[in-house]
This record gives structure tokens, C-alpha cells and sequence, in this order.
């Protein structure tokens, strides 16, 4: 397998005064309380982790969860306290400032929740910025700006000003913005959160377009369960600074690995979430009927077609061979059963 | 005892109350007092005794620790001025090439180095000054009066006040649109007209150079305080003492170190115009979101483009507002640099009010305040004008503007031109309107002020002796009674009550400075002057604030009419006072009054209007009444900010007293403009300064200290 695109062994992040001092006299073993005591606050604790390449992480926390911190750890924001980064083998915290802005020129996008664009550039010019920045000549990154302006859907709106944009609108400039240097990695903290539900979803289906074209290796930050659900490859949920759990979205429903998980995944509706494959069982000696599903469908859109059958259904996959089967039983019991333990 | 511990505060009030009537009481004014007690000055009075300290001798008449401390600073104001004298004249001796003897010279460094700047900020003004008025003197400065001499042609023609007055109005409208423009138009033709036109563009030309110089300084100190905990650390006392301190105490130091004239009063505007700038830089960039300045690191900024891209066209808004700031500051200034010889409207009003010519004087105040109003609402449209795209237009278009001034020049030219044919024997009105030329309505003003007089003599007369014997003088004799241990106790008691034991220090090391030196009695009188003040001023500007805030228009009404009035030079407030009352310290109380009313009115209004909206509705919907509303919710939470409103008034108040000083006051203003007349008065200037930054730096820290718990226990901010 090839080298991970960011892997963080141990990484943490306590703000105070002596909080290196407190991390190195712990031992590894961080406790939040006994650190607040002695006025330092935990921002993330112990995180260890590797992203590939072209895979989405959604890291998914409340507020104060150091979701963001963690990720401003990673993008080098603010420097770790303890741990170590590696950004394509390079080990990130011991880059000086001019390796630190190439990076940063060359690999490195990033999405902000409150948009943060600068009210006295027009979208165009926001969109130029990075590139300009890097010192490419403005007529190359006005052209280049332009196409990310097509791809984000803002053509005609290249001159507007940021306070003329509604919401939705601001942030397509700062994905846009973040794609013009085209980096390889993509940070997002929480770049729907500030929208409308509407406008939110209509991004998501927008965001999921773009990743399919694009592959790259992403990050995104978020503090809603379901659409961490809805885009990840892989979910790491945050609790206090720790990564209390980090799987794929099904096996997050299905076996959440603490009691603070099981709560979110509660309220889930599985049937929306899960995939055929998620739940399917072996290829079964018993007779299976003619209908065939697809392992790559979501519950909800084959259930009725499963639902109607008696005995069990074939699933299959790209290229129509079987590779398992499912049964109604089974649907049922995925979605309404085995909630409460 | 049971309502001592529901309410420990009052009790604690009254106990320190008590022991300082008790304090009042038990010590008695010792027979050798005399109002005039200690002196830093040269004059030698028999019943002086003295004491040496570094070598300094200090005179004071005698002194009852209890009753007065001992002037044991009296040394300070001494050693500043012979420091500022070696400094000038001993330190550092160098050689130095001059280049009209073609010789070198031995000069003392800091002599030299103050000559240079001087030299560099005449040249600044008179270039710009010929530019507007015409003149030899840049001319000169690049050849030499002999050259000046056999080409005569070579001179700077000035421009004619058309292309200025027109050039002013297409900025406005560029800036503000067109009520500005006309704005614009109107007062830049009313000053040509009524002959104020010389002196309008002296102090003009003053503030084109003290205002951009101020604001390069101010950005540069507040981006390197933003960068920099130490830096601002440093800088911190200085901008507090500075938010305090008369501008007319900082005119002093000055006189010694670059002498008298424009450049001197440009170099001291600019140490007063400085700090508010850094504040409002400071205040601009701390309010550039965080993500902004993130999402410019991550675009790969260097220190350098974040700041200069990213984080200063960001807290543009702010960075403008402290232009407005300056500008208003530097205009301000312009008016009492007079003192300091600078020239301009606010040397025709000091020379206009000290020959009691009301009329002139208020022709020249009526400029001041037309041209203020004018720089303040264009600094302020151009704060709150938001970029506009224009990569869409074609030449024409985007440089209409430009190209309309060019035509107005060349109509101005032609015009002047055509002028002078015309006016072939007198004067040129259409280039520029001399001073004795214009109309004027001097005399109609005296004739009015003369009729006043004649008619209300009486009452005003009756006015003048009431308030003076009756209200000034025991007043006055009341707060001169207090023993200074007394006055200690009851200032500290307050610190310690309010902001604990760190106040309590910081309160009574500024009120130790005051006592100790040699001005604790003029320290008094201006304290009283300025307490009467803010007492009537507050009580009006509350009164009125709440009865405007009834009515949204009425709120909007006055909030302007406070804009106004507060860009007027404080210096203005006397012409009206003067004509009414005369001289007399009614009149320096009125104007106080009037000036300080300003801060009273707007921040009660402020507050009110900063209650919640969602809380009225809530009260609303409990049923109150109107008067319910306002004294059980509108009042409680507004009072933080009215509080701050009070600290405001006391600055403003303070400020005028001083200024009073020009129509006659016994306060520690009036030894500040004797010092100016001083050669040794620098650091007498300096020190009355810097008691009268210190006597409005105790209530400073006393309010908001008591403002900052008030807001935390409302949970307000």
C-alpha cells in the first residue's frame, strides 16, 4: 500500500502556559480534568491516524469537541504540542516558515465555515488570490480563476463582490478559492454549517460532484451526524479532544464502539444510510428468486422491491455477479430492530 | 445590623464618607495658608522657604503635612526644562556641514537634528501652501533668493479658489454624492467671499501635511503594536495619558524644541493625532476575523501579504474611521497651534478674541466650523464607501471624475485670466478674494453683541453675580477647605471600594503625583470648575437624551446634531460665551457646559438604544408601563454606558476648563498658558499637563473599572 497522504501518530494539542512542560511530565497519559486544574485546556488529545489518497475523512464533534483544533493542527494553523504530522512523508512540524508557505501554495486548500472571503475583492479576484499570492501573473490566474468559476456554477457573478452573494453563493467562492492552486489535500471545517438546510443539501450533492471529478485527499470538518454520514468514506468521531471512534459510516451505525456513538446513531434512519452490502449475508445454498439488487444501493430505494420477495434476493455487483444475498428478514430487522441494548 | 449586611456596600460608602467629613473637620486651615502656596517658577518671595533635591532647589511657602503635602516634586518641572536646555544646547556636540557658510559647524546633536526636521516640515507646508495660495519659498528652497531675484516669472502661481472650491466639491461628490458636493460647493465659496480665504487654506495646507503624516506613523506604530505584546505594552501608557491630556499642554515642550510656527505646531499636532490612530488600527485588525486571517496563511501569504493584503483592506473600514479621527484631531489642532504662531483661521480667531472683536472672531469660527464639518463628513463618506468594480467600464467612465477636474482647472484658469483683465486696477476676485476685500459682517455682529449687552445688561449682570457669589465662590471655597489628606483618603477609599486594592494603588499614586507637586491647590479649582460642569452638563445631557430616545426621530435629530457640534475646535465653544457673558468664569462655565453636554446626550441616548429590542418586548408584553420601562429596564441596563458617558464628559469638561484658561481662570490652565509665554515653561507645561491628564485618568479608571464589574454582573458584552 502506498505512503498515506496525512498520518498523525499521537497528536496533541493543549493551550496554557506551561503546556508542553504538563504534557511532557503526563507521559502520554492526558488527563482533561487534572490539566484544567493547572489552567491548561485539552484541545485534542492522543489522535492517530492515517488518510489515504483520494479518501474523505469527515471528522464529526460538537462544539469544543477539538474537531477544529485538530484539523488547525494539521494545516499547521497553530503548531502541536506533542506528536507527530506527516503531509506526504514530510514531517510537517519541523518545516521552516518558506517550506511551510510552499506547502501551503502548492498542496494544500482549505474551506471556512464563516466563508472568509475579503470584502474588497470581487469573486474573481478572491478566487486569483492564492495565485496571485504565489506570484503567478494575473493574466494566467485570472484565467485560471475563471475556470474555477465554472466549475463552482458562479459564471456571471465573477465581478460581484462578496457582500452582493448570498450565503450559498459565498461559500462556492471559497471552495473555488480553495481549489485554484489545485492542491492535492482539501480542507473543509464545516463549510455548510452557516446555510440554510436547502441551500446545505443542494451543496452537499455539489460537494459530492466535485470529489468524484476531482479525488482528492479530504478532510472535513463537521458537527452534523448525517452529513457526515452522507460524505464519508471514513468518520472519526471526536469527544473531548478524542477520537473516540474512527470507521466507516455502516460500521459506525452498526456497532457504535462507545455509548456516547450509540447516541448519535440512535436517531439514524438506517435505511437511508446503509448500503445493501453493509447488511447482506453470504451467498446462500437455498433457493433465491429472480430479483436481483444491486449491493451499492442504499436500503431505502430496494426495500420494497426485497420486501415483497419471501424468500431471499441475490445482490450483486458492478459486473451483475452475486456476491451475496439478503433476505426480507434481515431488512426488517436492520431497520427496526436491535436499537436499545 | 440586619441592614448592614444586606447592603455592605453602602455601609462601606458611608464609613469612607464619614472619615473624610471627619478628616474635613478635625484639621483646620493653618493661618500661614495662602492660596498661592508653592511655586516651580523663578520668581523669589520673602516668605519662601526651600529645599534641594538633585540639586534642585524648590521654593514653597510653608506647609502642613495635613493639610497640604509638601511640593516634594517641585524639582520635576525644573529638571525637565534644564534636561530639554542640555539636550538642545550641550549634548553631543558634532560637527555638522552648513551650507550657506560653506563651512562646518559644531552643533549639539538633538539642536541639529530638531533644526533639520523643522527645515523639512516648513518646506512640506509652504509647498503645499503655494500650491494653494501661490508664493516664492519652494521655489527658493531648491535655488536661492538671488536666482528668485533675476527670474522673476519664476514663482508658484497658486491656484484660483474656483478650481479649489469646484476641486473639493467633485471630491465630496465622489466620496458622499451630491448633498456632500453642494455641501462642498457652498462653504468652499462662502469662506472666498466673506475674505477668509488666505487663512482657510493656511490651516488647510497645515492639516494636508500634519494628517497624512499622523496617519503613516499611526498605521505603522498600531500594525507593529498588533504584531507585538511588548510593543503595545510600551505603547499603552503613552495612548492613555495622551486620551487625557489637554493638546493644549503638549504645545508647550514643543515651543522649546522646534521654536515658533507651522512646523512646530505640525510636529506637536502630530504626537496628539498619533494615538488615536494606533488605537483605531489596533482596534481594526483585532476585529479582522479570525478565518480571514487564516484562509490568507492558507493561501501561502507571507507575513508580509497578510498583513498588507489581507488583514489592512479588511479593518479598512476602521483604519479610515482613525483617518477621520486624525483629520478631525490635526483640525483641532491647527486652531490652537495660534498660541504656538501657527497661522491660519485659528490665528485670526485668537487675534479677533483678544481685541474682543466678536464679529471678526465669529467669522472666523464660522469657517472653522463649516470646514470642519466638511472634513469630517468627507473622511467619514470615504470610511463607509465600499469598493466598487469598475474593470467593466471603459475609459471615459472610470475617470469621469478626473477628467471633470481637469476641465474645471482649465475653466478656473481661463477664468482667473479673464479676471484679470477685468479687474485690471484693483483685485483679481476671481483668483482669489483678499482678506479686507470680502464682505463682511463683522460689524453686524459687534452691533448685535453691543445691543445684547445694552438691552440684557441687566439681567445677564444679575445672572453673572448670582451664580458667581452664590453658587462659583462657596463652591470653590469648599473645595479648596478640604485637607489634602482628607481629599487622599476619599479618593483612595473610593479606588479600594470600586476596583480593590490594585484601583485603590493606581488612583492613589495619580492623586500622590498631583498632590506633591506644586499645583495641588490650581489642581482644585479646576477640578471644582470642571465637577460643576459635569454636573449640570450631565443632568441635561441625560434629561435630554431620554426625552429624545422617545421618539426615533427626535433620537436620530440629536445624535446628528452631537456629530456636529462634537467637530467643532473646543477652541470655537468661546466666541458665543465670550460675546454673552464677557469675561468671567460664567463664561468659561457655560462653554463647558455646552461642550461637555455633547458626550452626556449621545452616550445616554447610545445606551438606551443599546437595550435589547427582544427585552422591550418582553417588558411590553408584561404590561409595564412607559415610565416602568424606562426606570425598572431601559435605565439598569443602560447605565454602564451612560457611566462611560460620564468619563467622556469629564475628558471633555477638563478639556475646555483648560482651554478657559484664554478668557481668564486661576486654574492650572491659566499657569499652562503662562508657560507658553515662559522661555523656562517647558517642563512647568509638560507637569500642569500631565496633572490634568492624571486628575481625568482617576475618574477614567475609577469608572470603568466600576463599568467593567457592572457589565459582567448584567452580562452585557
Amino acid at each position: 500500500m502506498s505512503e498515506p497522504v496525512i498520518k498523525c501518530q499521537s497528536v496533541y494539542k493543549i493551550f496554557g502556559a506551561n503546556a508542553e512542560k504538563m504534557l511532557k511530565e503526563a507521559n502520554g497519559n492526558v488527563d482533561a480534568k487534572t490539566f484544567q486544574e493547572n489552567g491548561c485546556i485539552v484541545g485534542v488529545n492522543n489522535a492517530s491516524f492515517e488518510v489515504s489518497k483520494g479518501e474523505m475523512l469527515v471528522v464529526m464533534g460538537l462544539s469544543g469537541s477539538g474537531k477544529s483544533t485538530l484539523l488547525r493542527c494539521i494545516s499547521r494553523l497553530t503548531d502541536a504540542t506533542g506528536g507527530k504530522i506527516f503531509i506526504e512523508g514530510q514531517d510537517l512540524l519541523n518545516l521552516n516558515n518558506k517550506e511551510l508557505i510552499d506547502l501551503r501554495r502548492n498542496k494544500m486548500g482549505m474551506v471556512f465555515q464563516s466563508f472568509a472571503l475579503l470584502p474588497h475583492k470581487t469573486v474573481l479576484e478572491n478566487i486569483a488570490f492564492p495565485l496571485q499570492i504565489k506570484g503567478i501573473k494575473t493574466e494566467d490566474s485570472i484565467n485560471k480563476a475563471m475556470d474555477m468559476v465554472k466549475l463552482v456554477g458562479l459564471d456571471g457573478r465573477e465581478n460581484y463582490f462578496p457582500r452582493e452573494l448570498s450565503g450559498g453563493q459565498q461559500q462556492r467562492v471559497g471552495i473555488a478559492r480553495s481549489l485554484a492552486v489545485e492542491p492535492d489535500i482539501w480542507f473543509l471545517d464545516e463549510p455548510f454549517s452557516a446555510l440554510d438546510p436547502l441551500i446545505r443539501k443542494e451543496m452537499q450533492d455539489e460537494f459530492l460532484r466535485l470529489q468524484e471529478k476531482l479525488q482528492k485527499t479530504i478532510m472535513f470538518i463537521t458537527h452534523d451526524f448525517d452529513e457526515a454520514l452522507k460524505l464519508a468514506d471514513r468518520i472519526a468521531i471526536m469527544k473531548d479532544g478524542i477520537i473516540e471512534q474512527l470507521d466507516t459510516p455502516a460500521n459506525i451505525v452498526l456497532n457504535p464502539a462507545t455509548e456516547y456513538v450509540r447516541k448519535f446513531t440512535e436517531e439514524v434512519p438506517r435505511e437511508k444510510v446503509l448500503l445493501i452490502k453493509d447488511v447482506m449475508d453470504e451467498i446462500t445454498s437455498d433457493h433465491m428468486g429472480d430479483i436481483k439488487v444491486s449491493k451499492d444501493e442504499i436500503i431505502e430505494n430496494v426495500a420494497e422491491k426485497i420486501l415483497t420477495q419471501e424468500k431471499s434476493v441475490a445482490v450483486t455487483d458492478g459486473k451483475n455477479n452475486i456476491v451475496g444475498s439478503i433476505n426480507p428478514a434481515k431488512i426488517i430487522n436492520t431497520v427496526f430492530g436491535g436499537r436499545k441494548k | 445590623m440586619e441592614l448592614l449586611k444586606k447592603y455592605p456596600k453602602l455601609f462601606q460608602w458611608l464609613f469612607l464618607l464619614a472619615v473624610f467629613f471627619a478628616l474635613c473637620f478635625a484639621i483646620d486651615v493653618p493661618e500661614t495658608y495662602k492660596f498661592i502656596r508653592g511655586q516651580a517658577e523663578f520668581v523669589k518671595d520673602p516668605n519662601q522657604s526651600a529645599f534641594v533635591f538633585l540639586g534642585k532647589e524648590v521654593r514653597y511657602y510653608a506647609f502642613d503635612v495635613f493639610w497640604r503635602l509638601p511640593p516634594l516634586l517641585g524639582w520635576l518641572p525644573i529638571w525637565i526644562n534644564d534636561s530639554l536646555f542640555f539636550l538642545m544646547n550641550d549634548w553631543m556636540p558634532m560637527e555638522f556641514w552648513n551650507e550657506d557658510t560653506q563651512e562646518y559647524k559644531t552643533r549639539p546633536l538633538v539642536l541639529q537634528i530638531t533644526r533639520n526636521l523643522t527645515a523639512f516640515m516648513t518646506f512640506l507646508i509652504e509647498l503645499i501652501r503655494e500650491i494653494l495660495l501661490g508664493g516664492l519659498e519652494t521655489i527658493v528652497a531648491f535655488t536661492s533668493w538671488d536666482w528668485i531675484d533675476a527670474n522673476p516669472w519664476a514663482e508658484l502661481p497658486g491656484l484660483p479658489w474656483t478650481i479649489v472650491a469646484a476641486g473639493s466639491a467633485i471630491l465630496a461628490y465622489k466620496l458622499g454624492g451630491k448633498g456632500l458636493a453642494l455641501y462642498a460647493l457652498l462653504s468652499m465659496t462662502y469662506i472666498s467671499i466673506f475674505g477668509q480665504w488666505k487663512p482657510s487654506m493656511q490651516t488647510l495646507s497645515f492639516i494636508l501635511v500634519a494628517a497624512p503624516l499622523s496617519f503613516i506613523f499611526g498605521l505603522g506604530l498600531g500594525v507593529a503594536a498588533y504584531k507585538s505584546k511588548r510593543v503595545e505594552k510600551a505603547l499603552y501608557p503613552i495612548l492613555l495619558v495622551m486620551q487625557t491630556m489637554p493638546q493644549y499642554a503638549v504645545l508647550v515642550p514643543a515651543l522649546v524644541l522646534f521654536g515658533v510656527g507651522d512646523h512646530a505646531a505640525v510636529i506637536i499636532t502630530m504626537i496628539v493625532a498619533v494615538p488615536p490612530m494606533i488605537l483605531l488600527t489596533l482596534l481594526g485588525l483585532r476585529a479582522v476575523p479570525p478565518e480571514v486571517i487564516e484562509a490568507g496563511r492558507m493561501s501561502g501569504c507571507n507575513n508580509w501579504q497578510l498583513m498588507s493584503k489581507v488583514l489592512i483592506p479588511t479593518a479598512r473600514r476602521d483604519i479610515l474611521i482613525g483617518v477621520n479621527q486624525v483629520i478631525m484631531v490635526c483640525f483641532s489642532m491647527a486652531v490652537i497651534s495660534a498660541f504656538i504662531g501657527a497661522k491660519g483661521l485659528g490665528f485670526n480667531l485668537l487675534l479677533a478674541l483678544n481685541q474682543l472683536n466678536i464679529g471678526l472672531a465669529l467669522e472666523a469660527g464660522l469657517c472653522i466650523s463649516l470646514i470642519a464639518i466638511l472634513l469630517d463628513k468627507m473622511s467619514l463618506a470615504w470610511a463607509n464607501k465600499q469598493v466598487d468594480y469598475f474593470g467593466n467600464l471603459n475609459f471615459f467612465q472610470r475617470n469621469k471624475n478626473s477628467l471633470f477636474f481637469g476641465v474645471i482647472v482649465i475653466v478656473g484658469i481661463l477664468l482667473a485670466y479673464f479676471g484679470s483683465i477685468y479687474f485690471k486696477d484693483g483685485y483679481n476676485y476671481l483668483f482669489e478674494v483678499p482678506h479686507n476685500k470680502g464682505i463682511s459682517t463683522a460689524d453686524f455682529w459687534n452691533k448685535g453683541v453691543d445691543w445684547i449687552f445694552d438691552t440684557f445688561f441687566v439681567y445677564i449682570k444679575a445672572f453673572n453675580t448670582w451664580l458667581i457669589v452664590d453658587v462659583l465662590q462657596p463652591m470653590r471655597a469648599l473645595y479648596l477647605r478640604m485637607p489634602a489628606i482628607a481629599t487622599l483618603v476619599l479618593v483612595v477609599g473610593a479606588g479600594y471600594l470600586i476596583g480593590g486594592v490594585r484601583s485603590a494603588l493606581v488612583v492613589c499614586g495619580l492623586t500622590l503625583f498631583i498632590a506633591l507637586s506644586p499645583w495641588w491647590d490650581r489642581a482644585l479649582v479646576t477640578t471644582y470648575m470642571a465637577t460643576f460642569g459635569v454636573l449640570v452638563s450631565c443632568t441635561i445631557g441625560f434629561t435630554v437624551g431620554t426625552l429624545c430616545f422617545q421618539n426615533k426621530h427626535s433620537t436620530n435629530f440629536m445624535l446628528n446634531v452631537c456629530d456636529i457640534f462634537q467637530t467643532f475646535p473646543s477652541f470655537v465653544y468661546l466666541i458665543p460665551v465670550m460675546m454673552l457673558f464677557g469675561i468671567t468664569d460664567t463664561s468659561v462655565l457655560i462653554a463647558v457646559i455646552v461642550y461637555a453636554t455633547i458626550p452626556a446626550t449621545r452616550y445616554t441616548i447610545e445606551g438606551l438604544r443599546s437595550v435589547p429590542a427582544g427585552l422591550h418586548d418582553a417588558a411590553t408584553m408584561s404590561g409595564v408601563t412607559k415610565f416602568q420601562r424606562l426606570f425598572k429596564i431601559e435605565f439598569p441596563l443602560a447605565f454602564p454606558h451612560m457611566m462611560l458617558g460620564l468619563n467622556q464628559t469629564i475628558v471633555f469638561a477638563l478639556f475646555m476648563v483648560i482651554i478657559g484658561a484664554f478668557i481668564g481662570t486661576e486654574d492650572l490652565g491659566q499657569y499652562i498658558l503662562k508657560a507658553l509665554s515662559d522661555k523656562k515653561g517647558a517642563g512647568i507645561g509638560l507637569t500642569l499637563g500631565i496633572c490634568v491628564a492624571f486628575i481625568g485618568l482617576i475618574f477614567d479608571n475609577l469608572i470603568r473599572t466600576w463599568v467593567g464589574q457592572r457589565k459582567k454582573h448584567l452580562g452585557i458584552d
